[in-house]
């Protein structure tokens, strides 16, 4: 099936040649202000207009009457409208005229505000058809665009760029999700608030993300997801192109309640809408960290070809914890061959653990830890790998830096080898995930104890996700591996 | 509302699709249920049926292990008086008593939101608390039935469990597959359930079942 809506119409929604914000407020509180300020100062480089009924000057961008008033040369794509809904129909006329061909819509008062809202975003749906014009929102936060630098929003965050593409029927998960993008490193391609979804709903900007070669994987906050089967085999299509990770709120009696007050959305039967995720091969999330995780993974490391999971750790507790986890999963704690026992026997004394997890029960030196990362992604038997462990040192660096000893020398010079060798071990675990084609996970909890220590930091400038809690590095690790399943019993790619 | 199809009625439509049913013989006497008995070989289970008898065991309309011809017999004479004018055109059912260490159900349902769905689940007289099924949009293949009998928390269930061996994952996939083919073949049926779906040395057999068709 082809998506409903071409996806060259939504260039001019994530890569406007140019911006006209509709309804500028000079007073910094409000929304017509925010959405000015956050586009010019996240770094959009298109030329950016403004209009209002005041006139003047804000932020620096002198304020036009109307769109009539740009000037003859003026390329403009987007509009972002503030402005109330009454004055709505006017402006996407003069807009239309100027050659706009999308608008996003944060004006209230449409579908959610009873029988007249309805019917006037009922007739701004088919004015801005009429027109020619990709209507998103209305009632919506914003969109984010990080190939185009921006970040058209009346709220925070504008996240790093990465794959992950963003959509919601809630615009506070955009926010949620790109503050975790913030956080933790993993970019964002496009994020947008579906708002009420009058014209462009999730399955619109879903099918956009199939076809747009800077969003990796798709992201999705859904509480209702109108006619069922159209959707499932909507988002079934957009699945077989790339993964699609869903949250859905209400699912069960007490949030559907609440999610009919606040979207609307009909209640169904949770363990129907779960099937359907599983025959469309959406990976479908539990909570909202377990969504961006999963997001976040697909983005940046590879689908595993098979279940079997060797943990690397450099201390007990944690292995035997993660073991845990991966045998309550769908993985499979790998029976260690005997011929990587046998190699890393010669790395380390013999108090090692010399099973699954590889506990290197601390005999380590310098190389010991890269070493056996090598040695367990390479073997054709080990199909991923988690790595516990990093950080420790450079959490005893902090100790010493932070300590009435520091300027000594001696403890200078095993504070910098110590932050060195953290750097070094999660350069490492990318590299050898990159080199292997196998995903290698990373999880400590001073990722989120402590994001500056030296292991977490480096992990996260190689691009990849270091994970709160080995828990989590697996769950994730197993949404991958159900995909890896899908699509190869799919025949997909 | 619609109506209900009567238990023999329901397992000979499924029966036309392929799906393994209990081999039993109808009857509307007495005499008959006891030859019927006679014939099937005791221990049967008697039960009354009728395009308006639903909630059988509830109602005691279900006897259970009954040893010979006389029993059979009598068991019969008692649930014909049972019957209430609502339950229409009674009969009786006579069958032999299937006995498996596995219950499981399966069926079929119009969904509001998603039309035609398929599910299959741990059965048995903790069915309901235990709520372990899994569920398909209609039409689905061998593949995704495979996939739906992953999907069970308890899985483990099908594997070799008290001397009987592991379930025919096939057979059971077939079942689900013949159910999804009937309620896309079949827009005037509303439901479908299979419960039980005994698993008798391996192999899944419905013994009952409950065809709601719309009116």
């Amino acid at each position: 099936m082809s998506p409903r809506i071409p996806p060259e119409r939504f260039r001019a929604l994530f890569d406007p040649r140019g911006v006209l914000v509709a309804g500028v407020s000079a007073h910094p509180g409000k929304f017509g202000f925010v959405a000015l300020h956050n586009i010019i100062t996240q770094g959009y480089r298109g030329p950016v207009y403004g209009t209002n009924l005041e006139g003047g000057e804000v932020l620096g961008v002198p304020m036009l009457r109307s769109p009539d008033d740009l000037p003859p040369d003026a390329i403009v794509d987007l509009v972002f409208v503030c402005t109330p809904a009454a004055a709505n129909p006017d402006l996407l006329r003069a807009c239309a005229r100027r050659g706009i061909t999308a608008a996003f819509l944060t004006s209230a008062g449409y579908g959610e505000a009873g029988e007249r809202g309805r019917a006037a975003e009922a007739e701004l749906v088919a004015l801005a058809d009429e027109l020619g014009i990709l209507l998103a929102g209305p009632n919506g936060q914003g969109v984010v665009s990080t190939p185009a630098r921006l970040c058209a929003q009346i709220v925070a965050p504008y996240p790093p760029a990465g794959g992950v593409g963003i959509v919601s029927q809630s615009g506070n998960f955009v926010s949620s999700f790109q503050n975790m993008a913030r956080a933790s490193g993993v970019g964002v391609s496009r994020a947008v608030s579906a708002g009420n979804a009058a014209a462009v709903a999730v399955p619109d900007f879903l099918e956009y993300f199939a076809a747009d070669p800077e969003t990796r994987v798709a992201l999705a906050y859904v509480e209702g997801v109108g006619e069922g089967r159209t959707f499932f085999e909507r988002v079934r299509d957009v699945a077989a192109a790339q993964p699609v990770v869903l949250l859905k709120g209400g699912t069960t009696a007490g949030g559907q309640r609440a999610a009919a007050s606040h979207t609307g959305a009909l209640a169904s039967d949770d363990r129907v809408f779960d099937g359907m995720c599983r025959q469309a091969g959406v990976t479908r999330a539990a909570t909202v960290e377990d969504a961006f995780e999963a997001a976040a993974t697909f983005a940046t490391q590879p689908l595993p070809l098979g279940p079997r999971v060797a943990v690397v750790t450099t201390a007990g507790g944690w292995g035997v914890v993660t073991a845990d986890a991966i045998t309550r999963s769908e993985l499979e704690l790998l029976v260690l061959p005997d011929d990587l026992r046998a190699a890393i026997d010669e790395r380390l004394p013999p108090r090692w653990s010399r099973n699954n997890p590889i506990d290197l029960a601390g005999g380590e030196t310098r190389d010991t830890v890269p070493e056996v990362l090598e040695l367990a992604a390479r073997h054709p038997e080990v199909d991923a790998v988690v790595y516990l462990g990093i950080g420790i040192q450079s959490n005893e660096a902090r100790l010493m830096r932070e300590g009435q000893f520091w300027g000594d020398p001696g403890l200078e010079r095993i504070v910098a080898y110590h932050e060195r060798q953290d750097a070094r071990f999660a350069t490492a675990a990318a590299e050898v995930s990159a080199a292997t084609g196998k995903p290698v996970l990373t999880a400590t909890e001073l990722a989120v104890a402590d994001p500056a220590n030296a292991g977490p930091r480096t992990v996260q400038a190689t691009g990849r996700l270091c994970y709160p809690s080995s828990y989590r590095a697996v769950r994730a690790l197993e949404h991958l591996w159900r995909r890896a399943r899908f699509c190869e019993s799919r025949g997909l790619v | 509302m619609g109506r209900t199809l009567a238990e023999h009625e329901s397992l000979a439509l499924l029966r036309e699709r392929g799906v393994p049913v209990v081999e039993e013989a109808v009857v509307d006497t007495p005499d008959a249920a006891a030859a019927a008995a006679r014939s099937l070989g005791t221990p049967v289970v008697v039960k009354l049926t009728g395009p308006g008898v639903a909630h059988k065991t509830e109602r005691g309309l279900v006897r259970l292990g009954v040893r010979s011809a006389a029993e059979a017999e009598s068991a019969a004479t008692e649930l014909l008086a049972a019957a209430r004018p609502d339950d229409g055109a009674v009969r009786l059912v006579v069958a032999p008593m299937v006995r498996g260490a596995r219950e499981l159900i399966a069926g079929a349902h119009d969904d509001p939101q998603f039309g035609p769905c398929v599910m299959v689940g741990i059965g048995g007289v903790l069915a309901e608390a235990v709520a372990d099924v899994a569920v398909r949009l209609a039409p689905l293949d061998e593949r995704d039935a495979h996939e739906m009998l992953d999907d069970l928390r308890a899985a483990a269930i099908l594997g070799p469990v008290r001397g009987e061996p592991a379930v025919d994952r096939d057979r059971l996939a077939a079942i689900l597959v013949a159910l999804s083919n009937l309620v896309v073949e079949r827009p005037d049926l509303v439901s479908i359930d299979i419960n039980p779906l005994v698993v008798v040395d391996g192999a899944p057999l419905a013994v009952d079942a409950l065809v709601e068709l719309r009116s």
